[in-house]
């Protein structure tokens, strides 16, 4: 991969030191490479150098059949599986402009907004970690563990999923679910307030990330930054509002906006966006249709010539699928646009001229998953 | 009732009985010696466990509960650990410094246990300066975890100990400052002094609200003075990997560990002797039937009871606090702990000369 930064020691001339954040680091939440000049404790310069944990998704994709090729998303990003299933799944659907069933639409809905919890919340034990707080971690996955329970229960898989498939659903949902996605969120519904308890208030927190990684509506734009990083800076990008898919646009719920434009900001968007998922699960949990969880689908799929793209909002962004096709029973060409990717270009605006612990914060808030930065 | 006082005393004057001075005076040392060691061990199991435990029992774990009854023993066995590990000497250290910095980390914390007393008429060097000598030796600290970081040659470890640095001579300030309240509520140095004079009451009782502020203070100021959370910025796990002691491995980063304990305990220990009266039982003016089965609480039992709620406190910080960053923690201590602190003396000052404290 390209690298600016070419030395390795100092910048000659100057009290400017290079240091290699990542691989293999801490915070860097997975293996970011992070090339760094820093001036004493001040950061001149952010690098990410990636390509480190490239897996070739997206060649990868273009040997596998269009029912094939939707598992190796789920490494993507992995705290999103059901999203990235989904987006590919709805891709698949619009080529072969099959209708996929209410009940599977409810479902998936369900599904992504529980996914969109249990990220949220792992995303908020992380920052506060690292914040250099390790008690909320575990607060954070006491929660996270109850959905990944009830994943396990409907998908038999706990991390990658699966379980989108063009055309619905892998398989209806388990008899408990609907009792057990109520009791989580009856039970979230009383915890939430404690993560506001233990960390929102926090006068050291709170000084942590104000007026921290300032990064404006404009450039928020410029560089392409989408979900609650941009509405951290009052960008309206939500897709399930933009271009509302499967049942979103039958539910009530509100775009979070937030005008701070600092990392306090985007903690508080997302803190706000755990409210708005439960919101939108209490909705569609008591009305979910009878009927099919799958249209009915030929056993070997084939799209016709031309290109296709759907969009869906994860956790952390949008994210984009756009396939080439030939006509055959393989994609010619698979393209992923990734949230992550494009939050992660404005890391290096965002950190100049901070402090290395700002990094740290800045990073946090940004909810980088690294396999999906670098498919 | 278990008196430390009675036993030494025995064992003195038996000795110097036997033997002629030079050899009595010198099994002491001996003697004074080999309990420092054990009190260090022992201190570095007890705390690093309860540490595990009270982390666990706020994050709703169960922690270490494998090795021994509730794992007990799990501090023993990952001391076991340390100690079959290889100690790594990296390429391109400076070796002598690399491998000293341990050592003084540790010989530091031996030293500062001197005129800390354990009970009544229990302590090894009852020094006429006790207080200013543990705050004249504790800053020697900063020494080895500056040589440390620097013998390291390591970017993570130079940060790390260049915090350390500014973090530990800005902060000894406002310890001292608030030490020196005592100091002057007494008029005395000497530890024994400061503990009789409590005996109408614990300095933090009496010495109105100027002594609360100072306790506070001092908590705060000894909790970065030993750097830990919220202000572990030296080692800051998410920033800097382990901060100085990222090159340590085997037995000498176990020393550097156990130093960090002992040092929490030696300032908790302080902060017991100097705001929680030490020793002394917990009075209330004139129930005597409730002082007396205070009294009746061997005095040892007091003093390490006052220093592990101290250490708890101290614990409860780390687990509940994000992590301060530079820029603040020195703001923090500069622009409001130490005028604070300086105001608060004045305070005492003419609260001690008018004779207002009870």
């Amino acid at each position: 991969m390209y690298r600016e930064t070419e030395v390795l020691q100092s910048v000659p001339g100057t009290d400017e030191m290079v240091i290699n954040v990542g691989p293999q680091h801490p915070s860097t939440h997975g293996v970011l490479h992070l090339v760094l000049t820093i001036d004493g404790e001040k950061v001149k310069k952010v690098e990410p150098h990636l390509g480190y944990i490239h897996r070739s998704i997206e060649k990868m994709c273009e040997s596998l059949t269009y029912r094939q090729f939707i598992y190796t998303t789920s490494r993507m990003d992995y705290l999103a599986a059901h999203i990235n299933n989904h987006a590919c799944a709805m891709c698949v659907e619009k080529g072969l402009q099959l209708k996929v069933p209410q009940r599977a639409q409810y479902i998936r809905v369900i599904m992504d907004e529980l996914t969109r919890i249990a990220s949220h919340c792992l995303w908020w034990g992380s920052v506060a970690m690292d914040c250099g707080a390790v008690t909320p971690f575990f607060l954070a996955f006491r929660e996270r563990e109850m959905i990944n329970t009830i994943m396990e229960e409907t998908c038999g898989a706990r991390l990658t999923m699966n379980y989108m498939v063009p055309g619905g659903v892998m398989a209806d949902i388990h008899p408990n679910f609907q009792r057990s996605v109520k009791d989580f969120i009856a039970h979230f519904k009383t915890k939430i307030d404690e993560y506001d308890e233990l960390v929102t208030g926090n006068i050291i927190f709170e000084s942590r990330l104000k007026k921290v990684g300032m990064l404006s509506k404009e450039d928020a734009i410029s560089y392409g930054c989408t979900g609650p990083t941009a509405r951290g800076s009052g960008v309206h990008c939500d897709v399930r509002k933009l271009y509302p898919y499967e049942v979103y646009d039958k539910v009530q719920f509100n775009e979070i906006l937030q005008t701070g434009c600092d990392s306090y900001a985007r903690y508080l968007v997302r803190l706000a966006e755990l409210r708005e998922s439960m919101s939108i699960i209490d909705q569609l949990i008591d009305n979910i249709p009878e009927g099919d969880f799958q249209a009915k689908t030929k056993a070997v799929l084939k799209l016709p010539k031309g290109e296709f793209y759907s969009r869906v909002e994860t956790p952390r962004g949008e994210l984009g699928v756009y396939i080439v096709s030939e006509g055959g029973t393989t994609p010619y060409r698979i393209k992923f646009r990734s949230p992550g990717f494009s939050n992660l270009s404005a890391l290096d605006h965002m950190t100049r001229g901070q402090k290395i612990g700002d990094l740290v914060a800045i990073m946090g808030t940004l909810d980088l998953v690294i396999p999906d930065i670098d498919r | 009732m278990l008196s430390l006082e009675k036993i030494a005393n025995a064992v003195h004057t038996w000795l110097y009985q036997h033997f002629d001075e030079t050899w009595a005076l010198l099994f002491e040392f001996v003697i004074v010696g080999v309990m420092v060691i054990t009190l260090f061990a022992v201190l570095g199991l007890v705390l690093v466990l309860m540490e595990r435990k009270v982390s666990s029992w706020m994050q709703l774990r169960l922690g270490p509960n494998r090795i021994g009854p509730g794992g007990m023993f799990q501090t023993v066995a990952d001391t076991l650990k340390l100690i079959v590990k290889e100690g790594m000497t990296p390429k391109n250290v400076d070796r002598l410094l690399f491998n000293m910095a341990p050592f003084l980390a540790i010989i530091v914390s031996m030293v500062i246990m001197a005129p800390i007393m354990f009970d009544k008429g229990f302590q090894i060097w009852d020094i006429n300066i006790g207080v200013l000598f543990v705050t004249a030796v504790s800053s020697l600290s900063i020494i080895s975890i500056l040589m440390g970081g620097w013998a390291s040659n390591n970017k993570y470890s130079l940060l790390g100990a260049m915090r350390s640095g500014a973090q530990i001579v800005s902060y000894e300030l406002s310890a001292g400052l608030s030490i020196l309240t005592i100091v002057v509520l007494t008029g005395s140095l000497r530890i024994s002094d400061i503990i009789e004079a409590q005996q109408t009451g614990w300095w933090i009782f009496k010495g109105h609200i100027p002594a609360i502020i100072s306790f506070v203070i001092f908590i705060i100021a000894s909790t970065a003075e030993t750097n830990r959370a919220p202000f572990d910025l030296a080692e800051a796990e998410s920033e800097l990997t382990a901060g100085f002691h990222t090159e340590y491995s085997g037995m000498k980063f176990a020393l550097f560990f156990l130093a960090e304990y002992v040092n929490i305990f030696v300032v908790c220990a302080i902060g017991a002797t100097l705001f929680l009266g030490g020793w002394m039982p917990f009075h209330i003016g004139n129930w005597t039937q409730f002082n007396n089965i205070m009294d009746w609480i061997p005095s040892s039992v007091w003093f390490f009871g006052k220093a592990f709620l101290l250490i708890f406190v101290i614990m409860w910080f780390r687990w509940t606090f994000p992590r301060l960053r530079i820029d603040q923690l020195l703001n923090l201590e500069w622009r409001y702990l130490l005028p604070v602190s300086m105001f608060n003396l004045l305070l005492v000052t003419i609260i001690a000369i008018a004779g207002w404290h009870f």
